[in-house]
C-alpha cells in the first residue's frame, strides 16, 4: 500500500538541476508535476515480475523528464503495491483517481488486476494503457489500450504463426502432444492451438491439463513420454517448463521439439535441457528489434539497471517491452493532442498509429487490439533467438530440430 | 486422447515410484504436524513455514559451497531452538489448540515475509551434485534426491515411532496427551517433554525443508501449496502416530500419480481430499 514518490521526486530533481545547467538537451520540465498513478504487484507472488516494470517504469519516467517530460512538465509516478491482489488494485485505482487525484492512469500488471483496473477508469471515464492482458475478450472498456501487441484473436493467430514456423523448419511434426496448466490465460490459448492442429490436419497423441500450482510433473513427463511425440505443446507458465524439463530428465527423455507458451524466460534458456525450446515474445534484445523507436538506449539502460537491480535476466523481451511500450502510448496520445484530457487522448490513439519499441501499434481492432506482432524464439546456444518470421531473425537465424 | 486412456505397464509403475516418493516427503511433512498437533494439541501451521525457510537456508548454504545433507548439522539443532521457543511461547500465555491455528497462521506470513524479502518472490532451484543423480532398476529410472527423501521419511518414521512405543519418554508424552492431570500426578514433566516434542518437531521440518530443496523448486508462495494435501495425510493417518502420516502420505502419493498416468493430472488434488473424505465418513474417530 505505500505510494512510491521518493524516486519520482528524485527523477524530477536531476532532471531540473540538469536542465538548470543545461547539460540536457536542451529542454526543461518545469511546473506542476503531471501525475501518473498506477499499482504494481511489488509483494505477493507476482512480485518477481512485477518488478520489471517497476524498474521499466522508473527508467522511462527519468528518461521522459530529462528530456523535458510531458508538455514541458515533469512526470511523477505514484505507484501503490497492490500485493497481488485484483480486489486489492481495484480500491487503490479508486484512491488514485478519487484521494490522490492523478493526472493519468497506467495499467498494472497481470490479467487479474489489470481487469480491476480496468473497472475503476470505466467508471471515472480514465484513459487505460496496460501492459500484458493475456485474454483479450474481456476487455471490454472503450478507453482502454493494450500495450502487448497480441492481436484480438490470439488462440488463433499465435499458433498459426507457430505451427508455419513448425511447417518451414527442417523436421514439420506430425504428431503432437499438448500439456497445458488451466491458468485462464494460458488455457484459451491451447484450446486455440488444438482447433488450429485439427485444421491443419495434425494429430493430437496426447491431452494433459494440470492445474496451477502444480507440485508433481513426474506423472506428466511419464505419459509425454510414453506417447512419443515428436512435437510437444507446453501451455507453460511461470516455471512449468522448467519442472517438466527436470521431470523429463530424470526418466532420461528429451523432446524432440518443444514450446512454451509463457515460461519465465530467464529461468528457462538457464537450463541445459531447454535446448532447442520454442517460446513467443513480441520483443527480444536483437536486431531488428532494437532499430524500433527508442529501443537502443532503452535496452542499454535496462541491462544496466536489471544487473544492477539483480534480476534473472537482465535483456529486455515480452514484459520489459510491452511495460515501455504502455509509457510510449500513453506519452503520444498527451503529446498529440497537447492535453490531459483523458477523451481526446482516447479519441486519438482509437484513430491513429502509434510508434513504439515494438513498431507501429494500432487500436482500431476488436476491442482496441491491433496486429498481433508475436514472434517465434527458440533457444540457441544458450540465448533466446528469434527464428520466425523471416523478416524480424537476424543473422540468418534458422528454426532448429535435433 | 484427453481422459482416460490405458497407460502402458511402464507408465503405471514409474507413475506409482513416483507417488510413493512424493508420498514419503507428504509424510515427512506430516510427520512433525502429526505429532505437535496430537501429543501437544498445537496445530501448527508455521511447520509449513519452518520447512520452507529450511529449505531456503540448505539452498543458502549449498549455493556457498556446502553439501545440501551437511547443512542438516546447522539446520536440525537451529530449529530444535526455533521450535522449543515457539512452544515456549505457546505455554505462557496458555494458548488453546483453535487460537494456536491463528497464531502460527500468523506466524507462516511473517515468515513467507521474511522469506520473500531476502530470497524475493522469484523461484530458486538448488542445483546440488545430487540433482542429476539416478539409477535404473529395470525400466524403471530411480532418482537420487527422491530415494534420499523416502529414506529419511521411513527412517525417521520408525525411530519417532520405536521411541513413542518403548521409551519412557514416549510413554509420558503419550499419557499426557491422554490424561495431562494423570499423567503430572505421576511425576511427568509436562513442560519439559512438551518443549523437547515441539523442539523435535520442528526440527523434523528442516529435515523436510532440506528434502524438499533437493527436488523442488522454492517460492515463497508455494508454503501454501502443500497445507492441504499434507494436512489430509495427517489427518489420515491418525493424529499423534508416527507411522500414520507416512502410510497415509504414500497412499495419498501413489493415488494421485496412477490418477495422473491414467487421466487428466488436474484431477490428482481431488484425489487426497475424497479420499479424507471417505475415512471421515466411514471412520468418524478416525481423527482426534
Amino acid at each position: 500500500m505505500d505510494t512510491t514518490t521518493s524516486l519520482s521526486r528524485r527523477s524530477v530533481i536531476a532532471a531540473a538541476v540538469i536542465g538548470l545547467t543545461g547539460a540536457a538537451a536542451g529542454v526543461r520540465a518545469q511546473g506542476t508535476p503531471i501525475r501518473v498513478g498506477s499499482t504494481l504487484a511489488l509483494t505477493g507472488p507476482l512480485s518477481a515480475t512485477a518488478q520489471i516494470h517497476k524498474l521499466v517504469g522508473e527508467i522511462y519516467v527519468e528518461q521522459a523528464n530529462k528530456r523535458g517530460g510531458w508538455l514541458g512538465r515533469p512526470i511523477e509516478w505514484v505507484v501503490k503495491d497492490d500485493q497481488s491482489k485484483p480486489d486489492l488494485a481495484r480500491t487503490l485505482y479508486e484512491q488514485l483517481v478519487t484521494a490522490d487525484k492523478v493526472d493519468l492512469l497506467m495499467g498494472p500488471y497481470a490479467t487479474g488486476a489489470i481487469l480491476s483496473a480496468m473497472g475503476v477508469a470505466q467508471r471515472y471515464n480514465k484513459v487505460l494503457v496496460h501492459h500484458t492482458l493475456g485474454i483479450p475478450s474481456l476487455a471490454k472498456y472503450e478507453w482502454q489500450f493494450p500495450a502487448w501487441s497480441l492481436g484480438s484473436d490470439p488462440a488463433t493467430t499465435v499458433p498459426n504463426t507457430l505451427f508455419d514456423a513448425l511447417a518451414a523448419g527442417p523436421k514439420p511434426p506430425k504428431n503432437i502432444a499438448v500439456v497445458t496448466n488451466k491458468f485462464p490465460s494460458i488455457q484459451f490459448m491451447t484450446a486455440g492451438a488444438r482447433e488450429v492442429m485439427k485444421k491443419r490436419g495434425l494429430n493430437e497423441v496426447l491431452f494433459l491439463e494440470w492445474d496451477f500450482g502444480n507440485r508433481d510433473f513426474g506423472p506428466i513427463a511419464n505419459r509425454i513420454k510414453d506417447a512419443k511425440p515428436d512435437f510437444v505443446w507446453v501451455g507453460a507458465i511461470g516455471l512449468d517448463g522448467n519442472l517438466l524439463l527436470d521431470a523429463m530428465k530424470k526418466i532420461d527423455y528429451v523432446p524432440p521439439q518443444h514450446f512454451y507458451l509463457y515460461p519465465s524466460p530467464g529461468p528457462l534458456v538457464a537450463l541445459p535441457e531447454a535446448k532447442n525450446a520454442l517460446s513467443v515474445t513480441i520483443f527480444e534484445d536483437q536486431p531488428p528489434f532494437t532499430a524500433n523507436t527508442g529501443a537502443a538506449e532503452f535496452v542499454k539502460i535496462y541491462r544496466e539497471r536489471a544487473t544492477k537491480a539483480g534480476l534473472a535476466d537482465p535483456s529486455v523481451e515480452t514484459q520489459a517491452a510491452a511495460s515501455y511500450t504502455a509509457w510510449q502510448i500513453l506519452a503520444a496520445g498527451v503529446a498529440a493532442t497537447k492535453s490531459l484530457d483523458d477523451k481526446a487522448i482516447a479519441t486519438w490513439l482509437k484513430a491513429n498509429r502509434v510508434d513504439t519499441l515494438q513498431g507501429k501499434l494500432r487500436f482500431d481492432g476488436t476491442g482496441n487490439f491491433g496486429d498481433d506482432l508475436m514472434r517465434i524464439k527458440q533457444i540457441q546456444d544458450g540465448h533466446w533467438v528469434v527464428v520466425w518470421p523471416k523478416e524480424v531473425t537476424a543473422g540468418g537465424a534458422k528454426l532448429l530440430a535435433p | 486422447m484427453s481422459g482416460f486412456s490405458l497407460p502402458s505397464a511402464t507408465l503405471l509403475a514409474q507413475s506409482i515410484l513416483s507417488g510413493v516418493f512424493v508420498g514419503a516427503l507428504y509424510g515427512l511433512m506430516g510427520l512433525g504436524l502429526s505429532l505437535s498437533w496430537g501429543l501437544l494439541r498445537l496445530i501448527n501451521l508455521a511447520h509449513f513455514a519452518f520447512a520452507f525457510l529450511a529449505a531456503y537456508l540448505c539452498y543458502q548454504l549449498a549455493s556457498k559451497g556446502m553439501d545440501p545433507l551437511a547443512t542438516l548439522v546447522i539446520l536440525v539443532p537451529a530449529f530444535f531452538v526455533l521450535g522449543a521457543a515457539l512452544q515456549a511461547l505457546v505455554a505462557r500465555f496458555a494458548i488453546t489448540p483453535f487460537n494456536s491455528l491463528l497464531l502460527t497462521f500468523g506466524l507462516t506470513g511473517i515468515v513467507e515475509a521474511i522469506i520473500q524479502t531476502i530470497w524475493t518472490a522469484d523461484f530458486r532451484k538448488l542445483e546440488s551434485s545430487y540433482s542429476p543423480m539416478k539409477f535404473k532398476v529395470g525400466a524403471l529410472y530411480v532418482p537420487i534426491p527422491e530415494l534420499i527423501t523416502f529414506a529419511f521419511a521411513v527412517a525417521l518414521s520408525f525411530a519417532i515411532w520405536a521411541v513413542l512405543r518403548y521409551t519412557d519418554l514416549g510413554k509420558a508424552l503419550r499419557a499426557a496427551a491422554e490424561d495431562a492431570p494423570i499423567a503430572a500426578a505421576f511425576g511427568v514433566d509436562q513442560r519439559r517433554n512438551a518443549l523437547l516434542l515441539a523442539g523435535t518437531c520442528s526440527a523434523l521440518a528442516s529435515v523436510a525443508g532440506v528434502c524438499l530443496a533437493l527436488s523442488f523448486t522454492l517460492a515463497p508462495s508455494q508454503i501454501y501449496a502443500w497445507v492441504g494435501v499434507v494436512f489430509a495425510a495427517v489427518m489420515l493417518g491418525g493424529l499423534g502416530r508416527a507411522l500414520g502420516p507416512l502410510i497415509a502420505g504414500s497412499v495419498i502419493g501413489v493415488s494421485e500419480a496412477v490418477t495422473m498416468a491414467v487421466t487428466a493430472p488436474s484431477w490428482a488434488p481431488i484425489v487426497s481430499f475424497t479420499l479424507l473424505i471417505v475415512i471421515l465418513v466411514l471412520r468418524p474417530g478416525r481423527v482426534g
